[in-house]
């Protein structure tokens, strides 16, 4: 009994760290299936969980922190869309670009309100939301139903976004843009305006992502704190190939990855701490150099498009 | 039969080129109306305007009487406009009914009815004698297949006036008929049919008037029944076209290419195979017509010889090498030169300029600069003999080959490959959506090259093409070679039965009764 009880406390970890990962692939999935390829997911993630903290702070509301993460991400990915479908920058230069800018934006704009301490200030946090009964199940109730809110959001956000994608009109056409933006113009779709809602409502996903390691896993916010997590979805993304489900399982793989690190520290079996960390990181290499190649990417991913 | 459209004074203006200069042109309810022209005569560009997607520089469209404006596509098909464009636009991942259906706005606007738009498709496709399989994957289906769903997407979204560009180019000759009659079924219910195709017999064939431009502007709308193809020709290019018959000076040479026993097993060795037992010769100075319906294998054969695909057994020697176990990059500077069948996939770089284009085979080599650096004003030169030489048409060499007409596209790549001065021509489709003037002027090319000792195979689905160039002609059904005949020792009657899968052997034993090709082939 007491190993299922352990096992069911893994899962409840892994749900629990895969959740922002899972949200930020999720938001580039609707970019990359609007055919812009975006790098950007870790400064998006980072400005949204500073804004989060600052939102939670403030108005002293963790959902009003989460609003204002949205819209920090909202406006990220208004500026991606400007300057890669507008103007039609190098996507991968653009996203690199806003990382720097989380990165810098988001160090800056902490210590700037919360001051150079070494407390840090500790905000509103979500709360576990257990659903009565089905909480009490054993081994996996816990696991699948005393998590944050977010959590619930972020996993059935993905049986939505693939009905969006798959069994929807807007969902066909905007699968179209990303395979061949001159086939969704000769069929009337506005290939631009697609990109736009693409990119922008897929940044607040992101940020969303962003705003639970703020406020969900923690409660106050690290400079660089998003780690890498950005990348990773990125990478969740291709491994998934393509589809909400997939995501879902590959960021719960490397997160897994993670909680195999945690568990190995706490056993404490002599290996360097800062090697077992490296876990998820080299599970995501690994991952990625063997199935990348099967990936279907949709065809016109990260070709700008001209119109005639 | 009263005028549904009227296009007047359109004029357009693309950077450095005028390709619509005051074009008018009306179209009749219930017709088939042909528009013939050069290759950049400005045809595809004025039917782009027609169906919304380029915005004319000037002139107005009118449609059964009332100025219309077209803002993007929809705008056109809202209005009955639907085009079939030069190149497919359908995704190939995707099924045909998921292709039919995007940017539709009929019915929910939310819910995706794969099942409702699939009936719908099936009955309209039935109801104009058209077979098709909702469910499939289009990129899977043949060509034939393909340019069948991009009708069907039109109609299904409510065309009423249908606008073909260049249908027939990637067409067999039986698929071609197959699509006049499903012009004509459409033609009889009340649909209006625009017609491009540089092949003037269809045209003579099929419409009733026709529309002929010439560098942007129009020459005249003509009765069919008042021009013959001739005529057709001289009013398209402005001079008379001659195919004289093809003579020959010099025997031919020594063996070139020997091909022994090459065989291409699929994937799945069960399946059959994709080439089997393939031996023939190619001598320098002669050309080899490889005929044959397409998709039997010719495209195979050209990859297996380019070193694109690995044959499965077999050698081809050439030069005392084995062309089978080169890589590209080997066989291509062996002064061997390939035009491959897909301009737009594998002839060109299409975001490149024509300039970058035409160094793509041997930007390495002396000629084209000093190590790693590229000697650009050479190369520039260069690629402005071969736009005149060619005459391609095009403002500048800088111009980006994605804006060249279909037609010029195809230049560029056999200006290139010939001015390779290779020993060996594998040439696929060259003159695939080419004009008649320019038609005969690669054949030409193709002839000359031929007498300066060069070995061509000839890969074509035009019967006329290739039993006029070639010296000898192999048929390729299904992978295997049904016989080598010499064009003047055989009939199209012969080669049509050839190409259906008969052996010359089993027809010269003459135990068959005659049989006409059309039947054949049908
Ligand atoms: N998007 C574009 N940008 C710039 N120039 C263009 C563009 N599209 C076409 N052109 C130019 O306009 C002219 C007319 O081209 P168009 O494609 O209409 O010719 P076409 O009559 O269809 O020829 P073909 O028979 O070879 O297809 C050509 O000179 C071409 O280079
Ligand atoms: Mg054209």
């Amino acid at each position: 009994m007491d190993l299922l009880q352990t096992i069911g406390g893994y899962l409840f970890t892994d749900i629990r760290m895969a959740a922002p990962v899972l949200l930020a692939g999720l938001g580039l999935l609707l970019m990359n299936w609007s055919g812009l390829l975006n790098i950007g997911a870790e400064g998006i993630m980072l400005i949204a969980a500073l804004s989060a903290v600052a939102g939670s702070h403030y108005f002293g509301s963790v959902w009003l922190g989460l609003l204002l993460a949205m819209l920090a991400g909202a406006i990220f990915g208004l500026l991606f869309a400007v300057l890669t479908v507008t103007l039609r920058a190098n996507q991968t230069v653009v996203g690199a670009a806003l990382n720097i800018l989380g990165l810098s934006l988001s160090t800056t704009l902490n210590r700037v309100l919360f001051g150079i301490e070494t407390t840090v200030t500790k905000v509103d946090a979500f709360k576990v939301l257990e659903i009565p009964l089905l909480s009490k199940i054993p081994v996996i109730g816990r696991a699948f139903f005393a998590q944050m809110p977010i959590v619930y959001i972020a996993f059935l956000l993905v049986p939505v976004i693939h009905y969006f994608l798959f069994k929807t009109k807007p969902g066909l056409n905007l699968r179209s843009v990303g395979e061949n933006p001159r086939v969704a113009d000769t069929l009337g779709i506005n290939v631009y305006r697609t990109q736009y809602l693409a990119t922008i409502v897929g940044s607040t996903i992101v940020a969303a992502g962003g705003a639970f390691l703020s406020t969900g896993l923690l409660d106050f916010f690290a400079e660089d704190m998003v780690a890498g997590r950005g990348y990773i979805a990125l990478a969740a993304v291709i491994f998934g190939k393509y589809k909400p489900a997939g995501i879902m399982v590959a960021a719960m793989i490397f997160m897994a990855g993670n909680v195999v690190s945690n568990v190995l520290q706490v056993a404490g079996i002599g290996i360097p701490y800062t090697f077992l960390t490296m876990i998820p990181y080299i599970l995501t290499i690994i991952a990625l150099t063997i199935f990348a190649s099967r990936a279907v990417a949709p065809a016109s991913l990260g070709k700008p498009y001209k119109r005639g | 039969m009263g005028v549904i459209l009227e296009m007047e004074n359109i004029c357009k203006q693309f950077p450095g080129v005028l390709a619509n200069d005051c074009i008018c042109f009306s179209v009749k309810e219930g017709e088939v109306h042909a528009l013939l022209g050069e290759n950049g005569a400005g045809k595809s560009t004025l039917m782009n305007i027609l169906c919304g997607l380029y915005k004319p520089t000037s002139g107005e469209i009118r449609l059964e009487g009332e100025t219309v404006r077209f803002n993007s596509a929809r705008d056109a098909m809202e209005r009955g406009i639907g085009m079939v464009h030069q190149h497919f636009m359908l995704i190939p991942t995707m099924t045909v009914t998921e292709n039919c259906l995007i940017g539709d706005k009929e019915g929910s606007s939310i819910k995706l009815d794969r099942k409702e738009a699939g009936r719908r498709l099936k009955e309209l496709a039935e109801r104009y004698g058209m077979e098709i399989d909702p469910d499939a994957i289009v990129g899977t289906l043949s060509v034939g297949e393909m340019q069948r769903v991009e009708i069907i997407k039109a109609l299904f979204r409510g065309a009423k006036i249908l606008i073909l560009d260049e249908p027939t180019a990637v067409l067999t000759p039986q698929e071609a008929r197959a699509l006049f009659k499903m012009i004509r079924a459409l033609t009889d219910n009340q649909f209006t049919v625009i017609f491009i195709s540089h092949k003037l017999d269809e045209v003579k064939e099929i419409s009733d008037r026709v529309t002929v431009l010439r560098l942007g502007t129009v020459v005249g709308t003509y009765d069919i029944d008042q021009c013959s193809v001739e005529e057709l020709a001289r009013l398209m290019v402005g001079r008379d076209i001659h195919f004289d018959a093809v003579t020959r000076q010099q025997p031919v040479g020594d063996t070139l290419l020997e091909v022994n026993n090459l065989s291409l097993h699929r994937e799945k060795s069960n399946e059959g195979k994709l080439l089997e037992d393939l031996t023939f010769e190619v001598h320098k100075g002669e050309i080899l017509g490889i005929a044959g319906v397409d998709g039997n294998g010719q495209a195979e054969l050209v990859e297996c010889l380019t070193g694109i695909r690995s044959a499965s057994s077999g050698e081809a020697l050439y030069q005392g090498k084995d062309l089978l176990k080169l890589s590209t990059r080997d066989i291509m500077s062996n002064d061997v030169s390939h035009i491959p069948q897909d301009r737009q996939k594998t002839g060109l770089v299409m975001p490149m300029t024509l300039v970058e284009n035409f160094a793509l085979q041997d930007y390495y080599k002396k000629d084209f600069g000093k190590g790693a650096l590229m000697n650009w004003i050479g190369v520039e030169e260069r690629s402005a003999k071969l736009i005149q030489d060619f005459s391609v048409k095009t403002p500048s060499p800088y111009e980006l080959a994605q804006n060249l007409s279909g037609g010029n596209q195809q230049k560029v790549v056999v200006a290139r490959e010939i001015s390779r001065q290779p020993k060996l021509l594998i040439a696929m489709h060259p003159t695939r959506g080419l004009d008649v003037g320019a038609v005969e002027y690669i054949h030409n090319q193709l002839i000359d090259q031929r007498d300066k000792g060069v070995g061509i195979v000839l890969v074509s689905t035009e019967m006329e093409e290739i039993m006029r160039l070639s010296d000898r002609i192999i048929v390729l059904y299904e992978g295997r070679a049904m016989g080598c005949v010499r064009p003047s020792e055989t009939t199209v009657e012969e080669m049509g039965l050839m190409m259906g899968g008969r052996t010359l052997d089993d027809i010269r034993k003459g135990s068959i009764k005659e049989t006409s090709v059309e039947e054949k082939m049908m």
